[in-house]
């Protein structure tokens, strides 16, 4: 999309200080883009000059023009897109399971002083474990492939959620907790109305990063199980290896790169859209 | 009802409250007693310390007393200094969450809120985030917002501290005429000698820490009463001796 819109945009006379809001937007836009589609370029240019320098065979490191006519033609296959809705259904079903045991538990270490003391303290344990750790030990305790991989990916999103909701719900500023009860708020009233609503943008903040967790932890899940049906990207990532197709296996790279950048940003503009309604950025037009 | 009740929107008797202050116990009020008539307005100055806010945060249940007792006949909305709007919600948005937990229905609540920020003079202004509105307009929000929790007894902490002198004329203005409309009881927290003798039918004057009543002035002058008039200065001035007395006697 954006390598799309770039060619337009390069278009001259473009004038700066023109209060039009068409061009306005268009120079937003390009001012936003230009930084990360040189870091593309200049990516793609240093990946061109290695391969060029031989050090590798092209057999290993094949240059991006190949992988790019790789990628091109694996998503005009069924079977792949087959792979990546598998892919991010794993990754949306155990993220939806890790945001809510996230929420459950960040309330109860909120609320309950021993949990607090108790779970509160394990959870910054977790958050630095690596939760692919947890994979042997969930495929036998589970012995099922796809169970493990929900449980992997929860225990990498949970933590970092749940951590987010609590240092919102810790710093909800004193005053409108007053607020609240004096207009009769209490209890999971005051949670509901006052509470949870003013520890919002933490909460995106730590959905952001679960986010980032969860993709990961995904990413390693699926390189260690065995084949299934359709073949997820990982998978797929996993056999390019063994088969030496090291075209395929750059073009799955990208794929999950831009996958993982295109959650994320849309994250990035949730988290704006919060910050900007509760009056937490500076000023606005 | 009890004919108490039918006189007295608010009765404090003999109040004491203490707090935990490091290992020490720290009295902010003692003893504190007086009453406040059904549809009075009641002004307490008291110099910083003097335990007005313990005191509002008695009467509206956030606090307890630690002897002695405090006792609201009716409903009470409390009004904070800094303006204290849920951010998230609009000013419509602020006042129908005030609707929705006096059990009011989803129904109505909408028109509710629209008469309310009418009756402010903010109406047109209901899509606005506090963020977007100026201290005084937020404030009239605030006001809405008391206004509809229906109570019979408005509690305000020092409301208009943070405004400008003409926005704060106008606020009181808005007040009065809101008073006299709504047949409401108001204790007005304030540290402002002239402020507290523009608005109340009596100002009680409180002792620096423990807090109580140290000193009481009925106020007799015509309503509305302007600021500026020489007749409400030299009232204002005895008022400001007293808590000078008041200050230097604490310390």
């Amino acid at each position: 999309m954006a390598t799309e819109l770039a060619p337009q945009l390069q278009v001259p006379e473009v004038p700066v200080s023109t209060p039009h809001p068409v061009s306005k937007s268009a120079e937003r836009v390009w001012s936003s883009m230009w930084p990360k589609l040189g870091a593309v370029l200049l990516t793609v240019v240093v990946w061109q000059l290695v391969v060029w320098s031989e050090w590798r065979p092209q057999s290993a490191l094949p240059g991006p023009w190949p992988v790019l006519e790789r990628l091109a033609a694996d998503l005009g296959r069924l079977d792949f897109y087959a792979g990546m809705g598998l892919t991010l259904r794993r990754a949306a079903f155990g993220y939806a399971i890790a945001a809510g045991v996230a929420v459950v538990v960040a309330i109860l270490i909120a609320r309950i002083e021993l949990v607090r003391r108790s779970v509160g303290s394990l959870l910054v344990g977790l958050q630095s474990m690596p939760s692919i750790a947890w994979f042997p030990l969930a495929v036998l305790l589970l012995e099922k492939n796809e169970g493990a991989i929900t449980f992997v990916v929860l225990m990498g999103a949970a933590p970092a959620i749940a951590a987010g909701l609590l240092s919102g719900i810790d710093q909800v500023h004193p005053q409108l907790i007053r607020v609240g009860r004096a207009m009769g708020a209490d209890g999971l009233r005051l949670y509901r109305h006052v509470i949870l609503p003013a520890a919002l943008p933490a909460f995106v903040g730590g959905l952001k990063q679960g986010w980032a967790f969860a993709w990961r932890s995904l990413m390693s899940a699926e390189l260690l199980i065995a084949a299934t049906s359709p073949a997820s990207i990982g998978q797929q990532l996993q056999s390019a290896r063994n088969l030496n197709d090291a075209q395929q296996l750059l073009a799955i790279m990208i794929v999950i790169f831009v996958i993982g950048i295109a959650i994320d940003s849309l994250f990035g503009s949730l988290d704006r859209l919060v910050r900007r309604r509760w009056g937490l950025l500076g000023n606005e037009s | 009802m009890l004919a108490l009740s039918e006189k007295h929107a608010l009765s404090v008797e003999r109040l004491s409250v203490s707090f935990a202050h490091g290992d020490q116990l720290l009295l902010a009020l003692y003893g504190a007693t007086f009453e406040v008539k059904r549809g009075e307005f009641v002004c307490v100055v008291g110099a910083s310390g003097s335990g007005k806010t313990t005191l509002l945060n008695v009467l509206a249940g956030l606090d307890r007393p630690s002897a002695g007792r405090a006792h609201v006949h009716g409903r009470v909305a409390l009004i904070f200094q800094e303006s204290a709007l849920l951010p998230w919600l609009t000013a419509a948005g602020n006042v129908e969450l005030a609707l929705e937990l006096r059990g009011v229905k989803a129904s109505v609540r909408q028109r509710l809120a629209h008469e309310l920020l009418g009756r402010v003079h903010m109406a047109g202004f209901e899509k606005r985030r506090p963020h977007e509105l100026s201290g005084g307009m937020k404030q009239r929000v605030a006001l809405a917002r008391a206004l509809a929790q229906d109570a019979d007894v408005l509690l305000m902490d020092e409301p208009f501290g943070a405004l400008d002198a003409i926005s704060r004329d106008l606020l009181h203005e808005e007040l009065e005429r809101i008073w006299k409309e709504s047949r409401l009881t108001i204790l007005f927290v304030t540290h402002n000698a002239r402020e507290a003798v523009r608005l109340g039918d009596r100002v009680m004057v409180f002792t620096s820490r423990p807090g109580r009543v140290g000193h009481e002035v009925h106020v007799d002058l015509p309503r509305p009463r302007s600021l500026d008039s020489p007749e409400l200065a030299v009232i204002a001035g005895r008022i400001t001796d007293r808590l000078k007395h008041e200050m230097t006697n604490g310390h």
